[in-house]
């Protein structure tokens, strides 16, 4: 969408962004921009083994460098008792490994030096002598009796067992599926992957002795969460923390986590009274941060023999990696994966999910996942084609068969989830009305005769995103509420602290149309400040597609405590009682006479002024606000795939990519389809190269951008939008989330058109990512293990 | 050793390690952050700059392969206060979101432009197919550098924002 120059500048609608102007001269300021005087940098020396006890390390040749300042150890950090740090998961994670090495990459030692290029050379200068162990590589190995145990660190632990969770109606679905006329199964896995923002993690930390202030600047998406998590684990106190996340180089969710090289670094100006830099250089962002995914699922469906489903049940083998880090509500160890049911309407389900420990980095929830619905999403549209493909039916007719119909909302899903609005039937007959699908269903039967393998995949989601209502949902205790601040100055204009952080999703630009619908003030009237936690209200920051559904909603309602102050000013100005007053963009008048009011900056002046107001009532207009999210809000949309397949080589070409959003009240359209455009690249990148695969010693496989293949302008096709409305009666503006809801519903549309493309060949499945060679394999009937290269 | 550098019309004399790279030359030695650094192996393209008009990727090639020789960042596009139309171009179309490749996915757009005013959508995403975005699915920048190719010779209000 291009905006014209008649956007509007009060409210909603296409408004060009107010970041722009900046980025677009390169006056943004990321982390690996700042500078301080005196500062050093930091470097980290990572481990060449997945698995190994370490025998010895010698840093003397690297403290003699002479532009070193400091190295850090294991052993030192034991001293100070940071060797381990809690992770999001009530687990525990090396800060810098002290016993043994646990997966390749792990932080092993810390160089603080006066330039970037010295602390890289002092590295080599470093001697660590490793005893390699047993690796455990394949999480469908983690549990055998004879693997080696990884966590030999926490106490009595005798395997690599995390946690066994379930979710769901056992008997129940086990009795629907005992009585089924038809049963379809498949394991489908979800690889796994990194979010690989082009910038890398990083922080310059800061610690002022004579004051005991520690100032962070750090491109983390949750600031507010940081502070309090340093304060817990170092016993620093929080109201000497500050963190400053400046302008971010895209997250997707990588930069959530506490990672060992931001311990380290304020170590490091602790140790040397100076700045340090630390700032991953690309490898180190691959291997060793918050990857996503890894779940190898086993999915089964039980239907009538005319398509309609009864119940669903699932298994899932997790692999979190060598420490449980995964980032989520806290009752929810497999995050909101029991969100697998989908969009259909039945009455059984059940899924149980195992977490196993492996020689790999930590993570899991990251990715634009939506805490694991992407994975929820992915197995239950590809079960939905296997079923299709069993029953010989129509994909798009079996769903929409099964779709929760729009009257049956508010509608309780078989695991627990209220969906709180859709039209479901109306967004797939509007994605299939774009693609024009009787006719590619018609293109498609002459291209087969012909022998040409072209595919047509649809895949229909709905996400959970907004975490969350804080009865039900925190991290590390921590409830996922969220608060706003908003000051009107005397003459009208306005500043609004929120607790998210951007990332690129525009929030100066929406959270001010947001306040500008509701009160009326001109979007360049309105500041807003974010990403600094002296001057914004707490809040759990931006993941999970969660700012709009709780920060945009804490806009909202602190614009309307605003407004109903400004209501009693008005009355006091025009000496008519608050009832007599009607409100009308930006203005309250006199009801009947229209004529006689006064506008929000009028009010503004006057609520400064010398004005008598009612006994009680405080001057200015100045308020704040905390939101706790009654319900998650539940996007949904319809996407349509039409791939080409070249036989001879495996290469897959996605001709065409329909996606019909409905998230609800667009407050600016054209940076939701910005949102949508960026997800759907994922869904690209996700089905057909990005994988971070293991050999069987445990290294990785995609340590960089050369292996690690993310899609560019040529893989990616022009997308096709469409919309549909249809407000959440949970959010005081009627929105949902948006920004992880292409990622999430993109891949499985892409699997399905491949899988549909192959149909002639008898390919029922193929794991992701579907590289030519992977594809090539499945036509001779040799389908790869995607994960693994042993 | 010593090198002479003309970077956005500016010659700027430094005595540099053999070994550094231009990436870290303009950021660290000029302060021209606008420069981004992301992946080492020359696959991301957001520290792309123009030598002697050509985009090339900086974290590849040393400073001192720079010597005498013009560069042109981000920081040089906007000429008397007038943006250059990449820039406008991509404010209009919303051709970016957190702007981390912004920088040299103008330079190389705007390289493309130069050799080719008016490039077809293939062209445009082959010419920026070495420059990685992980935000905008490309879509807005394909219509971005199609904005600025239309608007190439007329001079445009600077984003006030």
């Amino acid at each position: 969408m291009t905006v014209t120059e008649e956007a509007p500048k009060i409210g909603f609608g296409s408004h060009r962004r107010v970041e722009d102007a900046r980025f677009i001269r390169g006056r943004g300021n990321y982390v690996d921009d700042v500078q301080l005087p005196g500062m050093l940098h930091g470097a980290i020396l990572r481990s060449p083994f997945a698995h190994a006890k370490i025998v010895s390390i010698d840093t003397s040749a690297a403290e003699a460098h002479p532009k070193v300042k400091a190295v850090i150890t294991g052993k030192v950090l034991e001293t100070l008792n940071l060797a381990w740090m809690p992770t999001m998961s009530y687990d525990t994670q090396a800060v810098l490994a002290t016993d043994k090495v646990r997966f390749q990459g792990q932080e092993v030692a810390f160089v603080v030096a006066e330039d970037r290029y010295s602390a890289r050379d002092a590295l080599e200068l470093i001697e660590v002598e490793y005893e390699p162990l047993p690796v455990v590589a394949d999480a469908k190995r983690a549990l055998d009796p004879d693997a080696p145990v990884i966590r030999d660190d926490k106490e009595g632990k005798t395997d690599n067992h995390i946690f066994d969770w379930e979710a769901g109606d056992k008997a129940k679905t086990d009795e629907a599926f005992a009585n089924a006329e038809v049963v379809v199964a498949e394991d489908v896995l979800y690889p796994r992957s990194h979010p690989a923002p082009l910038e890398t993690c990083g922080i310059v930390a800061d610690m002022d002795k004579v004051t005991g202030k520690l100032t962070i600047w750090c491109n983390t998406q949750a600031p507010h969460a940081h502070r309090t998590v340093y304060a817990l684990v170092a016993g620093l106190p929080e109201q000497k923390l500050r963190i400053i996340a400046p302008d971010i180089g895209g997250g997707f969710g990588n930069k959530v986590p506490v990672y060992p090289g931001y311990v380290c670094a304020i170590v490091g100006s602790i140790v040397t009274g100076k700045p340090v830099k630390w700032v991953e250089d690309r490898s180190e962002n691959l291997v060793s941060t918050g990857f996503a995914r890894d779940y190898h699922m086993h999915g089964e469906i039980a239907a009538t023999r005319d398509g309609k489903i009864l119940a669903t049940r699932v298994n899932v083998l997790a692999d979190h990696g060598a420490f449980n880090a995964t980032a989520q509500p806290s009752k929810y160890p497999s995050g909101f994966f029991h969100i697998f049911t989908g969009s259909y309407d039945y009455p059984a389900s059940y899924c149980k999910v195992t977490g196993v420990y492996t020689n790999k980095a930590p993570g899991g929830v990251a990715y634009a996942c939506s805490f694991r619905i992407t994975e929820a999403v992915y197995l239950i549209e590809r079960m939905i084609d296997v079923l299709a493909r069993k029953l010989n039916m129509d994909p798009a007719e079996l769903r929409m068969k099964n779709l929760i119909r729009p009257e049956q909302f508010p509608y309780r899903t078989p695991t627990g989830w209220e969906y709180d609005s859709g039209d479901y039937p109306r967004a797939l007959r509007e994605a299939m009305r774009i693609a024009g699908y009787e006719d590619l269903r018609r293109e498609q039967a002459e291209k087969r005769a012909r022998g040409e393998l072209m595919g047509i995949g649809i895949s229909f989601f709905t996400e959970g995103v907004g975490a969350g209502p804080r009865k039900h949902m925190d991290i590390l205790g921590l409830g996922m509420a969220d608060g706003a601040e908003l000051r009107i100055h005397p003459t009208g204009k306005a500043v609004l602290r929120i607790s998210v952080q951007t990332q690129g999703q525009g929030h100066e630009t929406t959270y001010a149309q947001i306040v500008s619908h509701e009160l009326g003030i001109p979007v360049t009237d309105i500041e807003v400040v974010h990403g600094d936690t002296d001057q914004t209200p707490f809040g759990l920051g931006t993941y999970g597609s969660r700012s709009t559904p709780v920060s945009g909603a804490a806009t909202a309602m602190v614009a309307r405590k605003v407004r109903e102050r400004a209501r009693i000013v008005a009355a006091a100005m025009l000496e008519v009682s608050v009832d007599d007053l009607e409100w009308e963009a930006g203005r309250f008048y006199v009801r009947g006479d229209v004529e006689k009011g006064k506008t929000i900056q009028e009010i503004a002046l006057a609520a400064h002024s010398s004005l008598e107001l009612p006994e009680g009532v405080e001057g200015h207009l100045d308020a704040t606000c905390v939101y706790n999210p009654p319900n998650l809000t539940y996007p949904f949309g319809a996407y349509i795939a039409v791939v080409d397949v070249d036989p001879g080589t495996g290469v897959v070409k996605v001709r065409r990519f329909i996606a019909v959003d409905d998230c609800g009240t667009r407050i600016n359209p054209m940076i939701v389809e910005g949102q949508i455009h960026g997800g759907l690249a994922d869904g690209v990148g996700m089905a057909l190269m990005q994988v971070m695969a293991f050999d069987s010693e445990g290294n990785h496989l995609g340590a960089s951008f050369m292996d690690y293949l993310l899609p560019t302008a040529l893989e990616c096709p022009s997308w096709e939008l469409g919309a549909t409305v249809t407000p959440s009666p949970h959010h005081p503006l009627g929105a949902k989330g948006v920004g992880e809801s292409a990622t999430v519903g993109s891949p499985a549309a892409i699997v399905n058109a491949v899988i549909d493309a192959l149909a002639p060949y008898g390919v029922e499945h193929i794991d992701m990512p579907l590289t030519p060679a992977n594809v090539w394999s499945a036509i001779q009937g040799r389908p790869l293990r995607t994960d693994l290269a042993l | 050793m010593e090198i002479t550098v003309r970077v956005n019309g500016v010659s700027y004399t430094r005595d540099v390690e053999p070994r550094l790279l231009l990436v870290h030359f303009l950021r660290d030695e000029l302060g021209l952050t606008g420069t981004h650094w992301g992946c080492d192996t020359s696959n991301c393209g957001v520290c792309t700059v123009q030598v002697d008009g050509k985009p090339v990727k900086s974290c590849t090639m040393l400073a001192v392969m720079a010597d005498g020789r013009d560069v042109l960042t981000v920081e040089g596009l906007e000429q008397d206060g007038k943006l250059d139309p990449i820039q406008e171009g991509f404010s209009v179309c919303h051709g970016l979101q957190c702007g981390f490749c912004t920088p040299g996915m103008m330079l190389t757009a705007k390289a493309l432009l130069r050799e080719n005013p008016n490039p077809s959508e293939q062209e445009i995403r082959e010419a920026i197919s070495g420059n990685l975005c992980r935000c905008t699915g490309y879509e807005n920048i394909v219509r971005s550098v199609r904005w600025a190719a239309e608007h190439q010779a007329s001079t445009t209000e600077g984003v006030s924002a």
